[in-house]
């Protein structure tokens, strides 16, 4: 049920590269896996709720001030490449 | 003469009060320790050179601590044990850093996990496996298998990990030593690197029931830089210990036993009997004990498996090359598109298992499979929480083995991803269902290895599970025991 060609897809998806040999061994050990996760298929789910947040948090907003944040220089100390205040990456747009 | 790094917080702490020792004498003895055993056991990743002396004086003032890798600290490098962090310097502090700090403990170095905490082991570090101080040819558990083994090979005196699916107490329990999983929401994540949003939490490693108590004592609490913390009162844990278990009602889940119906993973026949033996240690002190039923106990592995790996296939969609972490260099003739830069760094960066995690994530919710596998995951989360929930109507708390087995061979199960899981099966669920849960000593095998006994409690009860610790503490001297390095 998982082709080598369902991976490479996935992968695409996840932007991730694999190699041919990783290709091979992923598709087996995911099939292995997505097998055994079957069995929840087991349970009849229909009237229950999922669970997102165990204690029922949800929409915590803090108040919308300006505060200090890091410096742009300790920003872009750890980009891999930089022009002025930017991080340069490849030509996105032919 | 027992050697500084031997004693525990507690005992240090009052030694300081009667100046009977200075920090130098302190902090001199722990690295003199590293020095002499960190070549066995890899615990550490980095040791500072110059630990930091405390600013201001508080709880755990001149107390040595280890700091897991997927916590940052300003001016440190943080990098997950994955190459594609290699040489990232944390521009500011978590939370919980400034919390210990505030209280004056003393940061000595960061320790060795499976790149970004996806593991059982510490086999999946970029920087190599961790050693079991009680046996050198054995894994510490995972992930946060370098704190485990720095505290029980005494290279530290407390230590701070993290806990998704059970990487603070399956290594607890492999090294020997105690660790604590808080309830979800009760200690900040603000800089700790993400894992599984709706699991990870920070947690303690310690010597004993106190000193553990005490660390949790200080990093608790609610931290509006995490907006999933929660805004709750954090107790004095240290003053809530008490030898007294009396009256109590003990649960102890009837799947956690049963060999037949967890048949990828038998229990050893000793861990069970340890637990036995723990179960005779609390009625014999008036506590009553009752089998309780867990029944959606066998999908837990798979519901994580699909939770953990879906948050993890987003939280780590960021490293990709372009504002920090590894970039890979593209050949002029292979083009200079944007997303083979971004295929190739992630190729290049990430470790086997962080690359079956983001691509299991990536198909369990891609269109089409998201509500057969997510969704369902996510309800079946709830049934697992219910469980616990009901559980809890009739007990004060539970205990469990830590893990079905105790501390296996380096390469034993790294070649089966599988399996690996499985050796997760017992800590699993008190992630989903957000409880505390903590591992301590409770016996040892025939091959001289350590066992963890399992002490779950209702949610935001820290204080009965380390009551419930601090008794059988008090009544066995397991915790005592130190590996010979």
């Amino acid at each position: 049920m998982f082709t080598k060609k369902d991976l490479e897809k996935l992968a695409t998806l996840a932007r991730i590269e694999l190699s041919p040999d990783e290709l091979n061994k992923y598709s087996k050990e995911l099939a292995s896996i997505l097998e055994y996760i079957e069995k929840l298929k087991e349970l009849d789910v229909t009237l229950t709720e999922p669970t997102t947040h165990v204690m029922h948090l949800a929409n915590v907003f803090r108040k919308d001030e300006i505060k200090p944040s890091i410096d742009i220089e300790e920003v872009l100390k750890h980009a891999p490449q930089r022009k002025g205040t930017f991080f340069k990456v490849p030509k996105i747009i032919d | 003469m027992q050697n500084l790094y031997q004693f525990n917080a507690g005992e240090l702490l009052s030694l300081y009060r009667e100046n009977k020792i200075t920090q130098s004498d302190l902090v001199s003895s722990v690295k003199k320790r590293i020095n002499e055993v960190d070549k066995k056991t890899k615990a550490f990743v980095k040791v500072i050179e110059e630990p930091k002396k405390p600013k201001t004086k508080g709880k755990l003032s001149g107390i040595p601590i280890a700091i897991k890798d997927n916590i940052c600290i300003k001016g440190l490098e943080t990098t997950c044990c994955s190459k594609i962090l290699k040489g990232f310097i944390a521009p500011y502090d978590a939370t919980v850093i400034e919390k210990i700090e505030q209280e004056g403990a003393i940061v000595i170095g960061k320790t060795n996990m499976d790149e970004f905490a996806f593991g059982s082991s510490t086999e999946n570090s970029c920087f190599g496996p961790t050693h079991n101080p009680w046996d050198l040819d054995r894994v510490c558990g995972g992930s946060s298998g370098g704190s485990a083994a720095a505290v029980a090979a005494d290279e530290t005196i407390l230590a701070l990990g993290s806990d998704t699916g059970g990487s603070i107490r399956q290594p607890a329990s492999f090294c020997g030593v105690l660790g604590l999983k808080p309830t979800y929401g009760r200690v900040s994540r603000y800089g700790l690197v993400a894992f599984a949003s709706s699991l990870d939490q920070i947690g303690p490693f310690a010597k004993n029931t106190f000193d553990l108590a005490l660390l949790l004592s200080v990093i608790s609490g609610y931290d509006e830089r995490d907006s999933t913390s929660v805004n709750k009162q954090v107790p004095d844990y240290t003053k809530e210990l008490r030898k007294d278990v009396k009256g109590l009602k003990i649960g102890i889940p009837k799947e956690y036993f049963r060999d037949s119906q967890l048949d990828e993973q038998a229990i050893q026949p000793e861990v069970k009997k340890a637990i036995q033996k723990a179960k005779d240690v609390f009625e014999s002190l008036g506590a009553q004990c009752l089998e309780i039923s867990l029944p959606h106990t066998k999908y837990a592995v798979s519901v994580y498996y699909i939770v953990a790996t879906a948050e993890a296939s987003s939280n780590l969609a960021r490293f990709d090359g372009v504002q920090y972490g590894h970039r890979a260099v593209l050949k002029s003739r292979e083009g200079q598109n944007i997303v083979d830069m971004y295929m190739r760094s992630r190729q290049e960066g990430f470790g086997p298992e962080a690359k079956r995690r983001i691509i299991l994530g990536t198909f369990v919710l891609s269109s089409g499979y998201y509500d057969a596998y997510y969704l369902r995951a996510l309800k079946v989360r709830t049934l697992i929480k219910e469980d616990f929930l009901k559980a809890f109507q009739m007990c004060d708390f539970l205990i469990a083995p830590t893990s079905p087995t105790t501390a296996f061979r380096i390469g034993e199960k790294i070649n089966d991803p599988l399996r690996m899981y499985l050796s997760d099966i017992y800590t699993i669920s008190a992630n989903l269902a957000g409880i505390p849960a903590l591992s301590l000593p409770c016996g040892f095998d025939e091959q001289g290895l350590p066992i963890g006994l399992q002490i779950l409690g209702k949610p935001f009860d820290e204080e009965m599970i380390l009551r419930a610790a601090f008794t059988f503490e008090q009544e066995t001297s397991w915790h005592k025991k130190r590996p010979n390095l």
